[in-house]
């Protein structure tokens, strides 16, 4: 019965992934011992102790080996049978934290378990999103060349986002953009993405340019193609009004909808982050949340750009070679705030460099390469679908966190899978990995 | 449908990778091509704590240490611990009010962080110290710091020695490599500055690992990259300090200048630069205010008339014009001249003598006859071997240069002028290429274009004493633990002058020595010495109007085996004979005796030192600088008045301390305002500064309790 037992969770594994997992989690509780260490504790008894941090994470550790044991002994049709299931419930739990949510850090996003944990409803939506979205692809009915069916996969995948951003965690939101990824896979339009990165890129030029200026380009832009279009416009006028359409839109973008975005949608705070990435200073008396503020008497938190500051200093401390394993005196003298959480990877690229650095984003990288591997062997789309959302979300993850300590993204809390100190995270990014696991174990079969 | 999107899938891993490699590209420009991050981590996490070594110690000829270290305590402050500190007892003890104490702990704050320590008073005067001391329990977050000090113990010698100052960034920026860094000191002027390297020793680094707060976590790598400070090496000088102190004496409302030599070896047995002031004025707590009045005083106590300013020799340099004039050949010992009132050789009645008569070289030296040596210069420079003058004029420079004038000597002291020594392209400039040698003949008698320093002079002297040669003039005799840095090399070599038998200079010795027996230094003789000497008398000009002369006397002495070389200068003193001469014999006299002994020489003493000649235009200049003090002072007061009165109707209380000190002015030049506005009393904590305006207007001298001190130390 063992021996069955025993041949039938190995049986299928891709075990590449498991030893990258393995390593990733290990590098991750090294890194936040590198962050804790202080050189006069004895710093054996205090791994064992439970106290520190990165004893903590250890025995987080412990509990991910137990729940991704399970999850490999586990029937991968299970998945399929729960995914709206779990979708539903997922939702249902993001509801509830308005009710009886816990405030931490500005955002009431948490749910108090008891016993000093706290679950975030929101890390655990990554996961039932990511089935339920499988599940909806891989139905037999679902055409998704129609724009219906578009519709609703967008809808599946933002609904959790759009309650993160009532809960104020801004920064999960932007990880449920990871499903556009997928969806483009499955077969959504090229077009969208390009004009979403267009879009960005707008933006970012809105931020940069003096206003007029980038007007004026938009229009010689613009004339430039209607001259260069001057013949198919000659045929057909409707392609004039397209362009027309395209370039009000883009200056009435840039002339009104990115400030009133920045002035009445978002924080002061958040329209300071992104202003200070691109260089510049953001005049939070134009915001309307911060004159709300100033009305009420309360003077609007003005965070400069220190954090992103010292975390450059600490990576770029680093040098090729870094300055060697506990060596890091950016962070000894804890200068980076939040090390061990958000801001992981400074300690990395303090003590190890850029050579560190490197392979590190190179284990990564594999990582990612080997579950695209993976989706693009599954037989059924609900696996492909799924591994392809692990994929995106993992990758959205080290994207965001990696490009705010390097100074490329504006700050938003999100942690670096697998390191970031954390039980929360890290139980949710092992449970996405070993379903994945589990789902190719049963590669063959066919999922609906 | 799938395999009809199967392509996308390189779509996206080309996603990834491109992301990814974006990430690493700024990696790349972080961590490899930008150094300015790992600045600025080190500048974040690492304290760098400097061990300051002790500075080396400067003795005089017998041991007597003339500069040394004290300890001096800063009230030091760490702005995050002083919750619980008294603040009204410290605001007492330091004399300032509450709101300068906010101020104060507002700057340290600024300066150097809440966690950090700053200074918040420094320099406590001894008092302070220990009214400090004794509450000390009161005010946590405060400590007493030690910091050493320079200290003059015979408060002499303050031009030679010179001071110590804060680094500025324009030092920073020319010593870069020194290791200097803000808030350190260095040697200003002086051998403090000259020997700075040898005096300040090696600075001792410590590192420390510190956090986001400042607070220091340890020592950075176990200590591995710390260095210890070791202790800057002591100087011995050649100067004498009693000599020092005595020549100080005697140019006590003196504006001139003194340099003794030791002719066998160059040292420097006294550099007195007159007015000087106390050198301990510019150490302690009140160093800025005295710095300032000092430097604002007409009398540029600040210079060092030794070696920063230059003056024509005058009849000095006759002695020069005798030796060379013999060298060439153009006169012999025997060689006469008969003046009758005036130089008949260049048709213009001029330079005029004083006494009239026939002289030979001896004679000539002896009664200071300008006919005579107008002659010598004019063969000279007439010589038909060399052709013209210009020629001519560069042969007489070749011989001056070699006495040491015209150029730095080199002597271990910085700022030193090097005076001037004309050459032909001047007169060139000034009477075309045909000039001729009555163009330029003032230059025989040490007016004209010939300038030198005291210091050049002295060193004349010392060559002529030596009968061709010199050593370098220097201050510094050997360097503790050895000459590491080689500076002493060039006062090891002897300088001859160019090819002069030594026969020539005993004609110019007999005339020296009779300037003393029957010349025009007869005043100044040394009873049981045989001196040589040579007055001087310099006509000068300021601004174009005809100022009293400049009295010069050079000398040295015994004649035979001479020990001592000196060359003494009073500004606008009239003739040389009267003032200069008195103070040189006086001073060899202490030093080839030990000290003076016989009453009428210790009256001629304090006759000499009771002596004023501060030039004229000086005093104007002072007059005018005090009145316009009293003015200001005089609105100040006004002002505080006006204050008073606005804030509150009290005032009839207790006299004024104005009063009650009367401020040491002179009453008839003080401003109507100032009788009426004391009447009326202001605070007493606003009267504090003002009585130490007063006492700093005595900073310019040492006073005479001190020196009488310093004659006490002298028996010991």
């Amino acid at each position: 019965m063992a021996t069955y037992q025993n041949k039938s969770i190995s049986e299928g594994i891709d075990w590449l992934i498991v030893g990258i997992y393995a390593i990733l989690v290990s590098i991750g509780i090294m890194c936040i011992f590198m962050v804790e260490y202080k050189p006069d504790t004895d710093w054996l008894s205090s791994f064992f102790s439970g106290k520190t941090n990165y004893s903590k994470q250890l025995i987080f550790a412990g509990v991910c080996v137990v729940v991704a044991t399970f999850i490999l002994l586990s029937d991968s049709k299970l998945y399929t049978a729960f995914a709206n299931l779990l979708y539903a419930f997922g939702i249902l739990l993001m509801l509830a934290t308005f009710v009886i949510g816990k405030n931490i850090n500005g955002s009431k996003s948490w749910i108090p378990l008891g016993g000093g944990f706290n679950l975030q409803p929101a890390e655990l939506c990554k996961i039932f999103t990511a089935l339920a979205l499988g599940k909806y692809l891989s139905q037999l009915d679902t055409d998704f060349t129609k724009l219906k069916s578009h519709a609703i996969a967008t809808a599946i995948a933002l609904s959790p986002a759009l309650l993160s951003i009532l809960q104020n965690e801004t920064g999960l939101a932007l990880v449920y953009a990871s499903f556009f990824i997928v969806m483009y896979r499955e077969g959504l339009p090229g077009t969208i993405l390009v004009v979403g990165f267009s879009f960005g890129v707008l933006v970012v030029a809105t931020l940069v340019m003096e206003p007029n200026l980038l007007a004026i380009i938009l229009t010689l832009i613009a004339g430039a193609v209607i001259y260069f279009l001057r013949r198919s416009i000659k045929r057909d006028k409707g392609v004039l009004i397209v362009v027309l359409l395209l370039w009000v839109g883009c200056v009435g973008i840039q002339r009104f909808a990115v400030p009133y975005i920045f002035n009445n949608v978002l924080h002061c705070y958040q329209s300071q982050r992104i202003y200070s990435m691109v260089g510049k200073d953001y005049d939070c008396s134009l915001n309307k949340s911060a004159q709300k503020m100033s009305e009420r008497d309360k003077v609007a938190k003005k965070p400069d750009d220190y954090n992103v500051r010292q975390s450059k200093i600490a990576i770029g401390s680093g040098g090729i070679m870094g300055r060697g394993f506990l060596k890091g005196t950016q962070t000894r003298g804890k200068y980076v705030p939040e090390q061990h959480t958000d801001f992981i990877f400074t300690s990395l690229g303090e003590a190890f460099g850029f050579t560190g650095c490197v392979i590190f984003l190179g284990i990564y990288a594999l990582l990612l390469l080997r579950i695209v591997v993976i989706a693009e062997r599954q037989r059924s789309t609900f696996s492909r679908v799924y591994a392809y959302s692990v994929a995106s979300i993992i990758f959205l993850h080290i994207a965001i966190n990696v490009c705010m300590t390097i100074g490329l993204f504006p700050i938003i809390g999100i942690p670096l899978p697998l390191i970031s100190y954390g039980g929360s995270s890290l139980l949710t990014f092992t449970i996405l990995i070993f379903i994945m696991v589990r789902l190719d174990a049963d590669r063959q079969m066919v999922l609906r | 449908m799938s395999v009809y999107n199967q392509s996308r899938s390189r779509v996206i891993q080309i996603i990834f990778i491109t992301i990814l490699l974006v990430i690493i590209g700024q990696l790349l420009n972080l961590q490899v091509f930008s150094s300015k991050y790992k600045l600025q981590a080190e500048s974040n996490a690492l304290f760098r704590k400097v061990m300051y070594p002790d500075r080396g110690i400067i003795y005089d000829r017998q041991g007597r240490a003339i500069l040394e270290n004290t300890i001096m305590y800063d009230l030091v402050i760490t702005p995050s611990e002083i919750k619980q500190t008294d603040t009204l007892a410290l605001c007492s003890i330091l004399g300032i009010d509450t709101s300068e104490f906010r101020k104060r702990v507002l700057t340290a704050i600024i300066k150097n962080s809440r966690y950090k320590s700053s200074v918040f008073e420094p320099l406590l005067t001894p008092e302070l110290y220990a009214r400090l001391n004794e509450n000390m329990y009161k005010f946590p977050g405060f400590v007493l710091a030690e910091r050493p000090v320079r200290n003059y113990p015979f408060n002499t010698a303050a031009n030679v020695l010179g001071y110590l100052a804060e680094v500025d960034t324009g030092f920073l920026r020319k010593h870069r490599e020194e290791g200097y860094e803000m808030g350190d000191y260095t040697g200003m002027t002086g051998l403090e500055r000259q020997y700075e390297k040898v005096l300040m020793g090696t600075r001792g680094v410590k590192q420390y690992l510190r956090d986001n707060k400042g607070r220091i976590q340890g020592s950075f790598q176990g200590g591995q990259y710390d260095t210890m400070a070791t202790a800057g090496k002591s100087l011995h000088l050649s100067l004498d300090v009693e000599l020092q102190q005595l020549g100080e004496e005697l140019m006590t409302n003196k504006v001139g200048t003194i340099v003794a030599i030791d002719p066998r070896t160059g040292g420097i047995l006294c550099m007195i630069s007159s007015p000087t002031y106390n050198p301990n004025y510019l150490t302690g707590p009140d160093r800025r205010k005295h710095f300032s009045s000092l430097y604002v005083d007409p009398r540029t106590p600040l210079v060092n008339r030794a070696l920063g300013s230059t003056y024509s020799p005058g009849s000095t340099f006759k002695t020069v014009v005798g030796v060379i004039g013999l060298a060439e050949g153009v006169i012999d010992k025997n060689f006469t001249i008969t003046c009758n009132g005036y130089f008949p050789g260049c048709g213009n009645g001029k330079p005029k003598c004083l006494d009239k008569g026939t002289f030979n070289l001896t004679s000539a030296i002896a009664h200071s006859d300008n006919s005579y040596f107008a002659t010598v210069y004019k063969r000279l420079l007439d010589q038909g071997r060399y052709g013209n003058a210009d020629s001519a004029l560069k042969v007489f420079n070749k011989y001056a240069y070699s006495f040491g004038l015209g150029n730095r000597l080199g002597i271990d002291m910085p700022s030193e002028r090097k005076g001037n020594i004309p050459l032909s392209s001047l007169y060139e400039k000034r009477y075309g290429s045909r000039w001729v040698s009555c163009n330029c003949i003032s230059n025989a008698i040490g007016q004209g274009e010939v300038l030198t320093t005291i210091t050049q002079l002295a060193n004349v002297m010392a060559t002529i004493a030596n009968k061709g040669w010199y050593y370098t003039p220097h201050l510094v005799d050997s360097i503790e633990g050895g000459d590491k840095f080689d500076m002493l090399s060039p006062y090891r070599v002897k300088h001859q002058t160019e090819n002069i038998s030594p026969s020539y200079f005993e004609a110019v010795h007999n005339g020296m020595q009779g300037v003393m027996e029957y010349g025009t230094g007869a005043a100044a003789q040394v009873p049981g010495i045989v001196v040589c000497g040579k007055t001087g008398t310099v006509e000068n000009y300021d601004h174009g109007v005809k100022q009293k002369d400049h009295a010069f006397f050079g000398a040295f002495a015994p004649r035979d085996n001479p020990r001592i070389a000196i060359a003494v200068m009073c500004e606008n003193a009239g003739f040389g004979a009267s003032s200069a001469a008195p103070i040189a014999s006086l001073l060899i006299e202490k030093y080839l005796k030990d000290s003076i002994t016989d009453p009428a020489r210790k009256a001629e003493v304090d006759r000499v030192t009771k002596l004023n000649l501060i030039p004229a235009k000086m005093l104007r200049a002072m007059a005018t600088q005090d009145s316009l003090k009293k003015v200001k002072e005089a609105l100040r007061l006004l002002q505080e008045q006006e204050a008073v009165k606005d804030s509150a109707g009290t005032g009839e209380s207790e006299p004024s301390e104005f009063e009650a000190n009367p401020a040491p002015v002179k009453p008839d030049t003080a401003p109507p305002a100032k009788t009426t506005t004391p009447k009326k009393s202001s605070t007493p904590v606003k009267k504090a500064p003002r009585k130490q305006n007063t006492l700093k207007q005595e900073a310019v001298l040492p006073n005479n309790e001190e020196r009488n001190n310093n004659r006490n130390y002298k028996r010991v």
